[in-house]
């Protein structure tokens, strides 16, 4: 709670600082500058506020009007009421960790078993307490890795096959670190992982790479991490949490770092975020990760109690030593993906990616029968795919869209090169009418 | 508090013990006792490493604080010991002994003169003592 200062605490400050009045802390700002005259529209009661917000609201197509195979890093999935009911619930509605932690049992039990659930998905020893999203969780990733071999190390190799996002937010977060080199960018978007594996030499800190990739291929990296690993750098995975309940985990495959968008968890697409950015790790990287960890221990009397065990990257404990200083977490968000995958539970949630892996294959199967169309790649895939075009996909897309189906994502809009693409995502909440739709959408769009 | 004789020190706490060339270093009695109970030690530097005075040998992190360990002398890193990422707590127990954190050989001997005997030291840590 924010307590304002009283009116003698506000005097007694002006007094020890020698100004009369607030006033006169501002008499660096020109008088004329200072209540400058605003040019607006007269006020509005609140009922007309509502009614000129409601109609600019009702200018958004959502899902719910619109039919869409949309995904590129977030997907349309069904979240339970109670998911939403139990998010809102006052106790809980807070971003943050408090500062006096362990007086919030709740709140620290529910970042460990959101840190339980990360780390059984990915197959990871350790999961922080969340970042804002996958891509500044990537970020963080490219500077944990570097700062493990401290300056001894100083490439960073980003897959092309990485979000394009992430890959710009990665560039972004590591703008003030004149000693990291990123690489990967020359190599062919969608080629193998394996080309990556030539840019990998003794000064790379860490290869990042995606599963599924931004194209939706999926990619066994057993292999590839160990190559990896054989020149002394680290491997991080970024990762839809979804396909990790039917596929091998980046823990399985000897991953060193797994980072992904937590958003087809149960959270909103909301028009781009708040999303939720997944961070795990093995242990013996425990004490170099940004956030905090979560125990449970019991307490004086022998009750089960939580705890903030460790704290090592953050503000209180290392301040100018810590290597990230970005320690808010998404605490909402992660909350209602622990509750999303606690309501659903192991089968619930297998099942909801095995209903998107189908549908995927099912619209995949139907749309390589189109005259003129087919699939990009023969790798396999989760609930999304790259289809060829007759052509432009952007103009075909925007024929669709005047049908009320957002075909997919335009691929030319983040690689050029591939500008007859389209990207395709199918989930649970896609129906084989809307499928079936869209493959004649599709055909028409062809001949128009 | 223990400042065992024919040990030199750096301002900032570690501690030098000369074996011929070679340089053992570690942190004070004094040092361990200010950090309290020490949980985690990073040695900073490798066997073979060239470094210079006043780098970062390693992070020693206690219930209360993280602080950095410097390096008092330059020359090239021969050992580092390794059993303190496991036993953290020896920095407590025996400062002076199993706790020690690297072997350097020396490249300028003319810096330990820089360097505090243990009753410069002891004076020292008095004046800090509350």
């Amino acid at each position: 709670m924010f307590i304002p200062h009283t009116d003698q605490e506000t005097s007694e400050m002006l007094e020890a600082v020698g100004v009369k009045d607030l006033a006169e802390l501002f008499t660096a700002i020109p008088q004329k500058h200072r209540f400058p005259k605003l040019n607006l529209p007269p006020a509005l009661s609140e009922m007309e506020v509502m009614a000129e917000l409601e109609n600019y609201a009702q200018a958004n197509e959502s899902t719910k009007d619109i039919i869409s195979f949309l995904g590129a890093g977030a997907y349309n999935h069904y979240s339970p009421a109670a998911v939403d009911m139990l998010l809102r619930r006052g106790e809980f509605y807070t971003a943050y960790t408090p500062y006096q932690p362990e007086i919030s049992q709740g709140t620290l039990q529910v970042i460990f078993e959101y840190q339980s659930l990360i780390t059984l998905l990915t197959g990871m020893e350790a999961s922080n307490a969340s970042h804002y999203d996958g891509a500044t969780a990537s970020a963080e990733a490219v500077i944990m890795a570097h700062q493990n071999f401290r300056g001894k190390r100083n490439k960073i190799i980003l897959s092309p096959s990485l979000h394009p996002q992430y890959r710009a937010t990665i560039r972004t977060y590591t703008q003030g670190h004149a000693d990291i080199k990123l690489a990967g960018d020359n190599l062919d978007p969608q080629g193998s992982p394996e080309a990556l594996l030539t840019q990998v030499d003794t000064d790379t800190a860490l290869v990042i790479v995606q599963y599924p990739d931004f194209f939706g291929r999926l990619y066994d990296y057993t292999d590839f991490i160990s190559k990896v690993h054989e020149s002394g750098a680290l491997v991080a995975v970024a990762v839809n949490p979804m396909a990790l309940a039917l596929f091998k985990s980046p823990g399985e495959m000897g991953a060193d770092i797994v980072v992904g968008e937590g958003q087809p968890l149960g959270l909103p697409l909301s028009y781009g975020g708040p999303y939720l950015g997944i961070f795990a790790t093995r242990k013996e990287y425990i004490r170099k990760i940004s956030g905090r960890l979560v125990g449970e221990t019991t307490d004086a009397r022998g009750n089960r109690a939580y705890v903030l065990t460790l704290t090592a990257r953050e503000q209180h404990i290392r301040r100018e030593k810590a290597s990230s200083n970005i320690c808010t977490n998404q605490g909402l968000l992660a909350l209602a993906a622990t509750l999303y995958v606690s309501l659903l539970g192991k089968h619930g949630l297998r099942k909801v990616a095995e209903l998107n892996y189908q549908k995927a294959h099912y619209a995949a199967s139907q749309i390589s029968k189109i005259k003129g169309y087919s699939l990009v790649s023969d790798e396999p895939f989760f609930n999304e795919f790259l289809v060829r075009c007759p052509g432009n996909a952007a103009d075909l897309a925007a024929h669709l869209l005047d049908h009320g189906i957002i075909a997919g994502y335009v691929v030319g809009t983040d690689y050029p090169k591939s500008v007859d693409q389209l990207l395709v995502a199918v989930t649970e909440m896609n129906s084989k009418e809307e499928i079936d739709l869209l493959c004649e959408t599709l055909a028409e769009g062809h001949h128009d | 508090m223990n400042i065992p004789a024919g040990f030199k020190f750096a301002p900032t706490d570690e501690w030098v013990h000369m074996e011929g060339n070679i340089a053992t270093i570690g942190i004070s009695d004094f040092a361990q006792d200010q950090l309290s109970d020490v949980v985690f030690v990073e040695i900073a530097v490798s066997a073979g490493d060239t470094v210079k005075k006043g780098g970062l040998l390693g992070t020693v992190e206690s219930v209360k604080a993280a602080s950095d360990i410097n390096l008092p002398v330059s020359g090239k890193v021969i050992e580092i010991n390794e059993s303190l990422s496991d036993t953290p707590e020896l920095v407590n127990t025996d400062p002076y002994g199993k706790a020690w954190m690297v072997k350097i050989e020396l490249s300028h001997a003319a810096e330990l003169n820089d360097l505090m005997d243990d009753k410069a030291y002891g004076v020292n840590c008095a004046g800090r003592e509350h």
